[in-house]
C-alpha cells in the first residue's frame, strides 16, 4: 500500500461563523482522476483554496507526497499543485501566448545576467520553453488564438488558457475548478477528452470539482460528495448515482 | 525659436524629474492599487541621508548609493511592516496609511536634520553651460536629463525584459493567479517598494541642488509627479514619462512666455483637459474588473 499522493485530514475552516468545511478527509492517489461534486456552497472550491494556501485551515492538516504542504501559495506550486479558478484568474492584458509562458516562470533557472545579455545558456533554456509551451498549445488546440489577447477570448476558451497555464507549470497534481462552466454541448465534450488525456498522457493526477454530473460520471475513477462543508459521501459513479444522502442533497437544492 | 528652445530644455530637466517621481508612483499603483502619500518624503529622507554622508567627506557616488539604498529598505520594510499585516484594510484605508508614513517621515526628518534648507553639495555646476546652437545648457540639466534618462532605461528593460520584470508584471494583473504559478508574491511587491522608493530617491537627489534641501522640498515634485502619473495613465509606466515630459515642458514653456506665477495652474489645467478628452489617461488602460 504506497501513500496516497493528496491527504487531506479532518480539514475545518469557518468564516465568520459560517462553517465551510467540517473535518473533511480525502485521499488521492498517484495518477487518479477524482471529482469532487456537490451544490453550490458545499465548500468545493474553499477545499480548492485550502489546498493551495489561499486559506488557512482551522484544524487538519494537508499532506502532499507523504510531507506536510508549505504555508505560502508560491511554494506549494512549487511543490507540483497548479489549479484553474472558477472565476477565471488570468493575465487578461496579455495574449495567449504569453499567459502559458508565465506558467514556465517556475521553471526559469537562467540568471538575469544570462538573459539580459542573451547568452547561449538562455538562448538553450528558451528553445526549451517554447518548445514546452508549443505541445501544450497543441495539445489544447490553442495555436489559432496564440496572439490574442486572453481578455477578447470566449469563454470556453479562456477557460482552456487556465489549463493552459497550469499544465506549463508541469504540475504533479492538477485542481480544476469547474472548468466546464461557460461551455455549449460540444466543447464540453471536448473537454472531457482533454481531462482524460491530461491523466492518461501525460500522467498527472487531476482532482476536479464540478457542476455537470454527465462530465464527472464519465470520466472519474471515484467520486467525493460534499454538503454544507461535510463529506456525506464517496465512491465509485454508479454507486454516488444511487447513494440516497447525494440525492436528497441534489433535490434539496433544486426543491 | 532659440527663445522657445530654451525654454524646452529647461523643460526637459524638470520634466524628467517629474517622470522619474511618477514612474515610482505608477509602479507601485500597478502593484498594489496603492497611492503612495509617502512617496515624496521617502525621496526627501534618501536625500538628507546621502546629505549627511557627504557632510562626513564620503565620496558622492557612495553617499548617493547609500541614500538610495535607505530609501529602498524603507520601502521594502513600510510593505513588510506595516502595509502587510495591515492586508485587510481597504484600498482607502492603505492610502491613508501611507499618508501617515508621510506625515512620520517630515517629523523625523524635521527633528533630524532642523526646517532650515541645506545647500546639497553636487558635482555639477548649475552656472557651467553648453551651447546647442543659441540654446544654453547648464552642466547640471545635462547631468539631469541623462540620469533621468539613464534610470528610466533601466527601468524599461527590467520591467520588460527579465524575469523579474515579468514576474512584476503578473504579479500587477493578477497576484493569485501569479502566487499559483509559484510566483512569490510577496517578495515582488517588497521588491516594487523598495524599487518606487529608490527612484523616488533619484529624483530627490537631482532634485536638491536646484531647489535646495529641506524636509518638505518633495511637496511640490510630489504633487507634479502624481498629476504626470494621472495624465499619463495612473497605470502606464511609460505614460508616467510621457506625461512628466508634457508637464515639464509646458510649465516652462507657459512660465516663459505667459506666467511664471501660473504654471502651476496651467498643469492643472492641462490635466483636466487631458481627463476629459481620455479619462484612462495618455497611454492609461485602467484595468477594468470583473464584478
Amino acid at each position: 500500500m504506497t501513500a496516497p499522493l493528496l491527504e487531506v485530514r479532518g480539514v475545518s475552516i469557518a468564516f465568520g461563523g459560517v462553517v465551510a468545511l467540517d473535518r473533511v478527509d480525502l485521499e488521492v492517489g498517484r495518477r487518479e482522476l477524482v471529482s469532487v461534486i456537490g451544490p453550490n456552497g458545499a465548500g468545493k472550491t474553499t477545499l480548492f483554496n485550502c489546498i493551495c494556501g489561499l486559506y488557512r485551515p482551522d484544524a487538519g492538516r494537508i499532506a502532499f507526497e507523504g510531507r506536510p504542504l508549505p504555508r505560502r501559495p508560491d511554494l506549494i506550486a512549487r511543490r507540483g499543485i497548479a489549479r484553474t479558478f472558477q472565476n477565471l484568474e488570468l493575465f487578461r492584458h496579455s495574449t495567449v501566448l504569453d499567459n502559458v509562458l508565465l506558467g514556465r516562470h517556475l521553471h526559469i533557472r537562467t540568471p538575469f545576467v544570462a538573459a539580459a545579455l542573451g547568452l547561449p545558456r538562455w538562448k538553450r533554456d528558451e528553445v526549451a520553453h517554447r518548445r514546452r509551451v508549443e505541445e501544450i498549445l497543441d495539445f489544447l488546440d490553442l495555436q489559432a488564438a496564440r496572439h490574442r489577447r486572453v481578455g477578447d477570448l470566449p469563454m470556453a476558451q479562456q477557460r482552456l488558457v487556465e489549463v493552459a497555464r497550469a499544465l506549463a507549470t508541469e504540475p504533479i497534481l492538477l485542481l480544476l475548478d469547474e472548468p466546464s462552466s461557460g461551455m455549449t454541448a460540444e466543447e464540453k465534450a471536448d473537454l472531457v477528452h482533454r481531462i482524460k488525456d491530461i491523466r492518461e498522457e501525460w500522467g498527472i493526477t487531476v482532482v476536479l470539482v464540478e457542476h455537470d454530473l454527465k462530465i464527472v460520471m464519465g470520466i472519474s475513477d471515484w467520486i467525493a460528495v460534499l454538503d454544507h462543508g461535510t463529506k456525506i459521501a464517496q465512491g465509485p459513479p454508479e454507486a454516488i448515482q444511487r447513494d440516497p444522502q447525494v440525492i436528497s442533497a441534489y433535490l434539496g437544492e433544486t426543491a | 525659436m532659440i527663445q522657445f528652445g530654451q525654454y524646452v530644455v529647461g523643460g526637459l530637466a524638470t520634466g524628467s524629474l517629474y517622470a522619474l517621481v511618477a514612474l515610482g508612483i505608477v509602479l507601485l499603483y500597478r502593484s498594489s492599487r496603492v497611492l503612495n502619500f509617502a512617496h515624496g518624503d521617502i525621496a526627501t529622507l534618501a536625500t538628507f541621508v546621502a546629505f549627511t554622508l557627504l557632510g562626513r567627506a564620503v565620496p558622492f557616488a557612495a553617499a548617493v548609493a547609500a541614500g538610495l539604498l535607505a530609501a529602498a529598505a524603507l520601502g521594502a520594510a513600510f510593505f513588510f511592516f506595516v502595509l502587510r499585516p495591515a492586508r485587510e484594510a481597504s484600498l482607502l484605508g492603505k492610502i491613508v496609511i501611507t499618508l501617515g508614513l508621510a506625515l512620520v517621515l517630515s517629523g523625523v526628518m524635521l527633528v533630524t536634520w532642523g526646517a532650515d534648507t541645506q545647500v546639497f553639495p553636487f558635482p555639477l555646476s548649475d552656472t557651467r553651460v553648453y551651447r546647442l546652437g543659441g540654446v544654453v545648457v547648464s552642466e547640471m540639466s545635462v547631468g539631469t536629463i541623462g540620469a533621468g534618462m539613464a534610470l528610466m532605461g533601466l527601468m524599461y528593460g527590467l520591467v520588460q525584459r527579465t524575469t523579474l520584470g515579468l514576474a512584476m508584471r503578473a504579479v500587477a494583473q493578477d497576484a493569485t493567479a501569479a502566487q499559483a504559478l509559484g510566483i512569490p508574491a510577496r517578495r515582488i511587491y517588497a521588491l516594487t517598494w523598495g524599487l518606487a522608493s529608490a527612484l523616488g530617491g533619484a529624483a530627490g537627489v537631482l532634485l536638491a541642488p536646484v531647489v535646495y534641501l529641506d524636509p518638505y522640498m518633495m511637496l511640490d515634485p510630489f504633487l507634479k509627479g502624481f498629476a504626470a502619473a494621472v495624465l499619463g495613465g495612473i497605470d502606464s509606466l511609460p505614460g508616467a514619462v510621457v506625461g512628466g515630459f508634457i508637464l515639464g515642458i509646458a510649465e516652462n514653456v507657459f512660465a516663459g512666455y505667459v506666467s511664471f506665477k501660473f504654471k502651476t495652474t496651467l498643469a492643472f489645467a492641462i490635466i483636466v483637459l487631458v481627463l476629459t478628452v481620455r479619462p484612462e489617461g495618455l497611454l492609461g488602460r485602467e484595468y477594468r474588473r470583473r464584478v
